[in-house]
C-alpha cells in the first residue's frame, strides 16, 4: 500500500475544485465544492478495503469526471460556463472528452493560479480573501479555519458565505484578462503575506496550526513563482521574505511553545534549505530595477538569517534599509522595527528617544510597541519605567502566547536584584 | 463462532484533513480485526443516495434519513462467539471519533 503525501487530500481537493468550477461555472461554486468533497468522500471509504491506488490523484479525477458529467447531464448546469465551454459540454458527443482535456494534469497548474486570483476580488475586505483562499485554495476546513483565527467555525462559514456571494456574481475565473491578474497582483500577494503572518504572529497559540499556514503560504506563493505570468520581481522577492523568515519558524518557540526573543532564539535550528533557497530567490528578485517593499522586507531577513550570532547582526545596514522601507511603505509597526534596530546600533537611549518620537500614533494600542519600550527601558536601566511598560503591554497581549512571553520577561526583570 | 453484519452510519461532515486522518484509521482497524481473525468480509461502502421502494402501490421516496448523517455509509461481515463479543469487537471503530455509529445486527442462521 502507497503511504498518501501529507495534506494529500485538502491539496487534492483544492485542485479538483478550480477545474471543477471551470466545468460548471463560477454560478455552481458550491456543486463544485460538493463534487470534490464527494470524491474525497468516496476515497476515504474505498481505499482502507481496496488498498490505495497506485495513482490516488488520477483516481480522484476519474471519481470526480464521472460525477461532472452525470450532473452536466442531469441539469444543465454549465449554463453557467463559459460560451464555448458550454456548447461543448451541451452535446452528449464532445462532453466527456471535454471534461476529459479540463482535468487533465497541466504543470502549470493554471486552474488553480486563477483560482487565488478570482478570490482576491479588491471588493472585499482582506480577511474574507485570506478565509476564502484558505478554503478554496489549500482545502480547510471552516472549523479548521475557524481554530487559526481562534473565532468559531459558524462565524467563519458565515464570512465565507457572504464572500462568496460576492466572487461567485463576479464572473469566472477564466474570464479574469492577462490585465486583471495583473492588476490584482499585489492583492494576491497581500493574501499570501497575510496568511504567513497569520501563522508567524497570528493568534493560534498552536505551533502545529502555526507552521501549516506558513506552509501553505509558501505552497502558494510558489505556484505564482512558477507561473510565467505571475512571476514578477515582487513576486521573487515576496517567495524569498517568506522563505527567510520561515527558516526561522523552529526557533520561535521554546520546547513548552512558548515565544522567545530573537536574542535567545537557537541559530542552530534555523532551516538552511530554506534560507538557502531565499538567498537564491532574493538573487533572482533583484535582477532588474524593481525595489518594493518586499525587497527591502526581504533584504532585512537575509540580514537576520546570514549572520552567525546575534551581536554579528549588521544593524548599520539593517538601519539603513529600514530608512528605505519608511520611504516607500511607511507604517507604524516599520517605524517600530526601525526604532528598534537603531537602540541595537547606537544604544537604548537613543532607541527609546525614537519611540518616544511615534508616540501618538496607531502604536499606542500594539502590544509590542511596548514590549519594545519596556525592553529598552530595561537595558538603558530604568526598571520601574520598565515594569510599567510591561504591565501595558500586558493588558494589550491578544492570547495566551503573548502574554506568557511578556510576563516571563517582566519577571526576569524582578529576578535581577535592586540597582547598585 | 456467528457471523454479525456492522452497518456503519456515517457521522458529521468531515474536513479533507480530517478526512484522510480518517482514512488511515480505517485501515489500521481493518488491519485489526483481520489479525484477531474476525474479519469475514470487509464489504463494501455503499452510495449516499438511494432509493426507498414500499408499500402495496410501491412508493419510491428518496429513502428513510432526512439528515445526511444517518445514512449507512458501508458494512462489513464479523465473526465472534455472541452479540456482546461483536459490540465488543468495535472498539476502536474510527466512525465514533465523528459522530457516527456501528448498527450490530446478528445474520440469522437458517
Amino acid at each position: 500500500m502507497n503511504a498518501l503525501e501529507p495534506h494529500f487530500f485538502r491539496h487534492e481537493w483544492a485542485r479538483l475544485v478550480a477545474v471543477l468550477v471551470r466545468v460548471f461555472g463560477a454560478g455552481n461554486l458550491a456543486l463544485a465544492e460538493d463534487v470534490a468533497q464527494d470524491a474525497l468522500f468516496r476515497a476515504m471509504q474505498v481505499w482502507p478495503v481496496d488498498g490505495t491506488p497506485e495513482s490516488p490523484s488520477a483516481w480522484l479525477t476519474a471519481v470526480a469526471k464521472r460525477r461532472a458529467i452525470d450532473e452536466l447531464r442531469k441539469a444543465r448546469t454549465h449554463a453557467h460556463a463559459a460560451p464555448e465551454l458550454a456548447r461543448m459540454l451541451d452535446s452528449e458527443w464532445t462532453r466527456a472528452g471535454t471534461v476529459d482535456e479540463l482535468f487533465a494534469p497541466k504543470p502549470l497548474r493554471d486552474d488553480e493560479l486563477r483560482m487565488m486570483f478570482w478570490l482576491a476580488q479588491p471588493r472585499l475586505p482582506e480577511a474574507s480573501q485570506v478565509a476564502l483562499v484558505l478554503q478554496l485554495c489549500s482545502g480547510f476546513g471552516e472549523a479548521e479555519i475557524a481554530s487559526a483565527f481562534l473565532t468559531t467555525p459558524a462565524a467563519i462559514g458565515k464570512r465565507l458565505q457572504r464572500a462568496k456571494a460576492v466572487v461567485t456574481q463576479s464572473g469566472a475565473p477564466r474570464e479574469l484578462s492577462d490585465a486583471d491578474l495583473g492588476a490584482r497582483l499585489d492583492v494576491v500577494h497581500r493574501a499570501i503575506y497575510l496568511l504567513f503572518n497569520e501563522g508567524y504572529h497570528g493568534a493560534c497559540p498552536e505551533a502545529a496550526v502555526r507552521t501549516e499556514l506558513c506552509r501553505e503560504a509558501l505552497r502558494l506563493v510558489m505556484l505564482l513563482v512558477d507561473h510565467p505570468a505571475t512571476r514578477t520581481e515582487a513576486t521573487l522577492a515576496l517567495a524569498a521574505l517568506l522563505h527567510l523568515h520561515a527558516a526561522r519558524l523552529p526557533s520561535r518557540l521554546d520546547e513548552s511553545g512558548e515565544l522567545l526573543p530573537l536574542l535567545e532564539q537557537r541559530r542552530e535550528l534555523w532551516d538552511g534549505d530554506l534560507a538557502a533557497r531565499g538567498l537564491e530567490l532574493l538573487d533572482r528578485s533583484s535582477e532588474g530595477e524593481a525595489a518594493s517593499a518586499f525587497h527591502l522586507e526581504a533584504a532585512i531577513a537575509a540580514c537576520h538569517a546570514t549572520a552567525r550570532s546575534f551581536e554579528e547582526t549588521p544593524w548599520e545596514h539593517i538601519v539603513r534599509l529600514y530608512d528605505a522601507l519608511s520611504a516607500i511603505a511607511p507604517s507604524p509597526v516599520v517605524a517600530l522595527s526601525r526604532a528598534i534596530a537603531i537602540a541595537q546600533l547606537h544604544g537604548p537611549a537613543r532607541g527609546l528617544a525614537e519611540l518616544a518620537a511615534l508616540e501618538g500614533e496607531e502604536l499606542r494600542g500594539y502590544v509590542f510597541y511596548h514590549a519594545a519600550l519596556a525592553d529598552l527601558s530595561a537595558r538603558a536601566g530604568d526598571r520601574s519605567a520598565a515594569r510599567a511598560h510591561y504591565e501595558r503591554a500586558l493588558a494589550l497581549a491578544r492570547n495566551p502566547s503573548e502574554r506568557t512571553f511578556l510576563e516571563r520577561r517582566a519577571r526576569a526583570l524582578s529576578d535581577v536584584g535592586p540597582p547598585p | 463462532m456467528s457471523e454479525f453484519l456492522y452497518l456503519y452510519r456515517n457521522g458529521e461532515n468531515l474536513s479533507p484533513e480530517q478526512m484522510q486522518q480518517q482514512m488511515g484509521r480505517w485501515m489500521t482497524w481493518l488491519k485489526d480485526l483481520e489479525t484477531k481473525g474476525v474479519l469475514k468480509s470487509a464489504g463494501q461502502p455503499l452510495e449516499r443516495a438511494g432509493k426507498l421502494v414500499s408499500g402495496p402501490s410501491r412508493a419510491v421516496t428518496d429513502g428513510l434519513f432526512a439528515e445526511a448523517k444517518d445514512v449507512i455509509g458501508g458494512y462489513s461481515i464479523v465473526l465472534a462467539k455472541d452479540i456482546h463479543h461483536a459490540v465488543e469487537l468495535t472498539a476502536g471503530c474510527p466512525i465514533f471519533a465523528v459522530g457516527g455509529g456501528v448498527e450490530v445486527r446478528p445474520i440469522a442462521k437458517m
